[in-house]
């Protein structure tokens, strides 16, 4: 933030940084490889709900566009803080499809003047690492365009090693978030199972 | 893009908060202008007052949540608060502060920090009863609102001037009383002049503390309704923070006062103030603009969020 919005007290909405989302089926073939980790074929969109009428009319319009693809599934919750999570199915084998879907949601959502509300957006990996079956989400943050690993164990409980282990995994293929104060749970996410 | 009215700064507010920090500034820089040119040892008071600034600057969140009885807390033990500080960090693309709850039940919330990243949030056990948690999300949203505009960098700097001419004036006083500046060096031409001078000095410490009272008071105001607008906009619900205002603001009437006056030397730093006497003071001299300014600004907000795009500036 400049000095002069300091000064006078505004701050600018920051804007939704979409692109990385294109570069999960290549980082879904490096876990498949590295760690035995595949995608679940499910992915989810995490949208504040702002109020008033806009919010309705952007929502139904990305709604249509996860329901463009004929095979993709959509299912929606509301969780407690507030958002409005939209998780697409397009099964394991369709995670081009599904990235897709993904990204042409959070594009409505930010044509629309949304991009603030949006929140982020989940892929589902499952798969036994070392004799364990681990589910674990990646979660994209908009406003910063960077990746984090979420591995839930329980309903209050995630596994930071694991977690660091697939930091260490993804490497060059996706831009990983550095602050680790940012990699907040995203307790019961849909589409993570 | 078409859209960008939604979340667009108020230049109203922006106009009357560029125009306080400017007449603040002014009138510090006369305030120098006259002490060195009555030949007061300017550079001692400033090295003062500097000091002040800097222990202020520092030393501003150990101090605040010591006063308030705070105590940081892990997403272990709040795991609601630190998820809901999360999602707003994330909208709002800041670094996570530190997360406390002070144990008292005056309903109110604090944020302190110079920089974002030093920041800490603080919610009382008063103000997480009685909301519920998207009223929660709004106040939240409000204090990291005023961590991403740096307010209490801001009103630190701000309140230097106070300070410095405080010191001015309390330091003239003594000299007077202790035979002056120049002590019996002098002859009685020279210290007749000295009196004078020293009065005059005085004069003006009292106004320029009086005037800069004022701005600064003015300017908490400004930031006040700046950090409203900031947190409405993150969170896309102005309604949930109006109400959570409108709570609280009816609850800070009704408590004991015996609480409060406890919490009164940290209002600058609050959520709502806790005024022992009510809200009959002047909005003049109040830290925090009046409710019904407050709600206002809000549902302005709340209207522009639900614009369509036809209805969009």
């Amino acid at each position: 933030m400049g000095l002069l919005d300091t000064l006078l007290g505004r701050n600018k909405p920051v804007k939704a940084n979409l692109d990385a989302l294109f570069g999960v089926p290549s980082a879904a073939i490096t876990l498949e490889a590295a760690m035995g980790l595949r995608p679940v074929g499910a992915g989810s969109v995490a949208v504040k709900i702002t109020e008033g009428a806009a919010f309705a009319a952007a929502h139904t319009e990305a709604l249509g566009l996860l329901r463009f693809d004929p095979q993709a599934t959509v299912t929606e919750t509301q969780d407690d803080y507030g958002f409005r999570w939209s998780t697409v199915r397009t099964g394991a084998d369709r995670v081009g499809e599904l990235v897709t879907a993904l990204h042409g949601a959070n594009t409505s959502y930010a044509g629309a003047g949304l991009g603030p509300a949006l929140l982020c957006t989940t892929v589902g990996f499952a798969g036994e690492v070392a004799g364990t079956q681990r589910s674990l989400a990646l979660v994209y943050l908009y406003k910063r365009g960077t990746f984090y690993p979420f591995a839930p164990t329980g309903p209050q409980q995630r596994d930071s090693a694991f977690e660091l282990e697939v930091r260490g995994a993804l490497g060059e293929d996706l831009p990983v978030e550095p602050d680790l104060n940012r990699w907040f749970p995203v307790w019961g996410a849909p589409g993570l199972s | 893009m078409a859209h960008r009215g939604r979340y667009a700064a108020d230049p109203q507010l922006s106009a009357r908060m560029g125009l306080t920090v400017f007449l603040l500034g002014a009138v510090y820089v006369i305030a120098i202008a006259v002490l060195i040119a009555v030949g007061v040892n300017a550079i001692v008071v400033i090295v003062i007052a500097l000091g002040f600034l800097a222990f202020q600057y520092f030393g501003s969140e150990k101090a605040v949540l010591y006063g308030m009885n705070a105590r940081v807390v892990t997403p272990a033990e709040a795991p609601e608060l630190h998820a809901i500080v999360d999602r707003i960090c994330a909208l709002a693309d800041l670094p996570k502060p530190r997360v406390a709850i002070a144990d008292t039940d005056v309903p109110n919330a604090f944020a302190t920090g110079r920089t974002p990243s030093k920041a800490v949030i603080c919610a009382t056990t008063g103000i997480m009863r009685r909301l519920e948690p998207e009223e929660l999300e709004g106040v939240l949203a409000h204090e990291m609102a005023h961590v991403a505009h740096r307010d209490v960098a801001v009103m630190t700097i701000a309140s230097f001037l106070g300070v410095l001419a405080g010191l001015v004036t309390r330091f003239v006083f003594y000299s007077t009383m202790f035979g002056g500046f120049g002590g019996g060096r002098r002859n009685r031409d020279d210290k007749d002049n000295t009196v004078a001078l020293l009065f005059a000095v005085m004069v003006v410490s009292v106004i320029v503390y009086a005037v800069s009272f004022l701005l600064i008071r003015a300017l908490s105001r400004y930031r006040e309704l700046a950090a409203d607008r900031g947190g409405a906009l993150v969170t896309g619900r102005p309604s949930a923070l109006a109400s959570a205002l409108t709570k609280i603001s009816g609850d800070m009437g009704a408590i004991p006062t015996r609480d409060l006056r406890h919490a009164e030397a940290f209002n600058a730093f609050f959520f709502t103030p806790a005024l022992a006497s009510g809200f009959s003071l002047s909005s003049l001299f109040s830290t925090h603009p009046s409710l019904d300014k407050r709600l206002a600004q809000l549902s302005k907000i709340s209207a522009q969020l639900g614009g369509t795009a036809a209805g969009v500036r």
